[in-house]
């Protein structure tokens, strides 16, 4: 599109488009390295031995190639008092964002097609009723959870972490999915409904093979917000039963005796891999999805 | 062939009565049929009723009860809000809030603009600048947290890796300042976010209306001015989108503060949500917590009503 609107490189004269070609580039390589420096910092670290690391900064290359933090931190890195290393949380969480994914998303999926194709009474409110729950600060509903999850005999559990989630993420799947659905024509439901097919045949046979882009972002959305997610995890769960990033945020807390920066690194890898992963292979479908319907309605 | 269809017309058009007298009752079946909609969507409405709306009234009655371990239904007034404003840690708490979240949602406004104004130069690579500068949106707080910790503490971040280097007198420790470490919050916010504002703006600005651009440039209306003047007013919704964003994730901000500073030092940096959470559960003060999750609900609602206002005014407009 920016084809048609006007070129901004041909502005002025050559040599002011030479220096402000070089300043555009500038500032943004300054900002790529401010941005990628974490990660290659992690990244170098978690091959550095502990000697190399206690010499200086972090921000080094390894003196020596050293792959004893990898080993260390899956199975016997210290978490809190727990020295099993970091893989019973990266399971727990496993565990928790594959149910709490595909359950929110076959919701947001179904939501987002009644409230467009199906319209009714009050369906409009409906909608704003179940989305207004995304602004609520989690801390108001902490203790009203932990009291409902406690009487359902799921406290400490990944399956009441399934649930919170499930809940928390309504507002969000249901708006992604309504705004998508939204742009699919009704001519398509109408001529459905008159040829006599009801609202799940019309679900299975039209919807749901037009849904694709719209799924890639609200499975990606969900995904990497139960993975990364902190509040709830922490609160509802404790030891063993810890999702990762509580976990990471134990294992890697000041303490007074030698800290691993290495096992520590690899240990922030782990915990960040999953979603960088998502992001790397599938983040262009998410952006694109994103982009066009989440910011309209 | 003619007389055929006529007679099947008149056929089908006296027993029309018929039909309609011994039309079936809709059956049980049709009934749920016809009402799908409403049913598909029960749970959902159910599910916000209790877990949104009656938890938050939950919570606003239990701020007006002076429980503490556990939950006492007794009335007594403003008295857990009382002591909430009371207490020095509050004070710090919601003062943080503001300077925080008033610098991360401007900071990471300006970058996000400023980055989204510089891709749309038609730069060579834009995919792999995009990439490096929204990776940070797929990463947990804690792990920015932990990372910049380690970055920005004296001893094992910036400030070593420059004295080592030869400046021996460099100094930045603004992390375990007590008046500085907020800004350390700033960064590390601003450092996850405005990569994912930058994307939100690069669509805005690509969508811009193309005749507008070229009639201002027709006129001889430098780029800057072309910015400023035409493409920024015209994405205001998006701005104004972003902003109401960022305000909430400020307003949420718990565990990036949890990792980087731990709320320190001392209590320097303790946010909203920190105080909730430490005086709930660690301090067994729950109307007191409960007072402080309704001022949080408060201050966003402060921000939310004049946007939910805003969009109506817009969409009445017909403004898309």
């Amino acid at each position: 599109m920016s084809d048609e609107t006007f070129d901004h490189t041909r502005l002025g004269t050559r040599r002011q488009q030479l220096v402000s070609r070089t300043i555009i580039y500038g500032i943004l390589l300054a900002f790529a390295a401010i941005y990628l420096l974490p990660l290659i910092v992690v990244f170098l670290t978690s091959f550095r031995s502990i000697e190399d690391i206690y010499g200086g900064s972090l921000i080094a290359f390894p003196k020596s190639f050293d792959l004893s933090a990898w080993g260390k931190v899956w199975s016997t890195g210290c978490v809190g008092g727990n020295c099993q290393g970091i893989s019973p949380y990266f399971i727990n969480s496993v565990q928790l964002v594959i149910p709490a994914t595909i359950i929110s998303t076959a919701i947001g999926a179904i939501n987002g097609y009644a409230l467009t194709k199906w319209r009714f009474r009050g369906s409009e409110f409906v909608f704003a009723f179940i989305l207004f729950g995304v602004f609520i600060p989690g801390q108001l509903m902490l203790l009203p959870w932990a009291w409902v999850l406690g009487k359902l005999g799921l406290a400490n559990t990944t399956a009441g972490l399934v649930m919170v989630h499930v809940v928390l993420g309504l507002g969000f799947v249901t708006l992604f999915c309504r705004n998508y659905y939204m742009n699919i024509p009704d001519e398509l439901i109408k001529a459905a409904r008159i040829d006599g097919a009801g609202f799940w045949t019309i679900f299975r046979r039209i919807v749901l093979p037009l849904s694709p882009p719209i799924l890639v972002v609200v499975v990606i959305w969900q995904f990497t917000h139960i993975w990364n997610e902190f509040l709830f995890a922490t609160t509802f769960t404790s030891g063993y039963n810890k999702p990762i990033t509580p976990a990471l945020l134990a294992m890697t807390a000041p303490q007074t005796d030698l800290k691993e920066y290495n096992v520590e690194s690899a240990a922030v890898i782990i915990a960040a891999l999953p979603t960088l992963l998502i992001y790397f292979f599938a983040g262009r479908y998410f952006m694109r999805g994103l982009t066009a319907g989440s910011l309209k309605g | 062939m003619a007389s055929i269809d006529r007679t099947q017309v008149e056929r089908s058009r006296a027993s029309a009565p018929d039909t309609a007298a011994t039309r079936p009752k809709p059956t049980l079946s049709d009934r749920i049929q016809s009402y799908m909609p409403q049913i598909v969507m029960a749970p959902s409405v159910l599910a916000a009723l209790i877990f949104t709306y009656g938890f938050v009234l939950w919570t606003l009655y239990l701020s007006f009860t002076d429980s503490t371990l556990f939950p006492n239904y007794e009335l007594t007034g403003l008295k857990s809000h009382a002591k909430l404003w009371a207490n020095i840690r509050w004070q710090i708490a919601y003062t943080n809030f503001f300077v925080f979240g008033f610098f991360y949602v401007i900071i990471t406004t300006i970058v996000g603009l400023a980055l989204a104004i510089f891709m749309d130069q038609r730069i060579r690579a834009e995919s792999f600048f995009r990439s490096i500068l929204l990776y940070p949106m797929a990463i947990s707080f804690v792990v920015t947290g932990v990372v910049w910790r380690w970055l920005l503490n004296p001893q094992t971040g910036v400030e070593r890796l420059v004295q080592d280097l030869g400046w021996l007198s460099f100094q930045f420790d603004w992390i375990v300042q007590k008046d500085m470490a907020i800004y350390t919050v700033v960064f590390a916010g601003v450092w996850q976010a405005s990569g994912f504002v930058m994307v939100l703006f690069l669509a805005g600005l690509r969508s811009v209306d193309a005749n507008l651009v070229k009639a201002a440039q027709i006129d001889g209306a430098p780029l800057w001015m072309i910015y400023w003047r035409i493409i920024i007013p015209s994405i205001q919704p998006i701005v104004i989108a972003v902003l109401i964003i960022l305000v909430q994730t400020a307003l949420k901000t718990f565990e990036l503060v949890q990792a980087l500073t731990s709320g320190g030092p001392g209590i320097a940096t303790t946010v909203p949500a920190i105080f909730v959470f430490d005086v709930m559960y660690a301090r067994g003060q729950l109307g007191q917590g409960a007072a402080g999750a309704i001022m949080m609900l408060a201050m966003l609602l402060v921000f939310l009503v004049p946007y939910f206002i805003y969009l109506r005014v817009r969409r009445a407009r017909g403004g898309g």
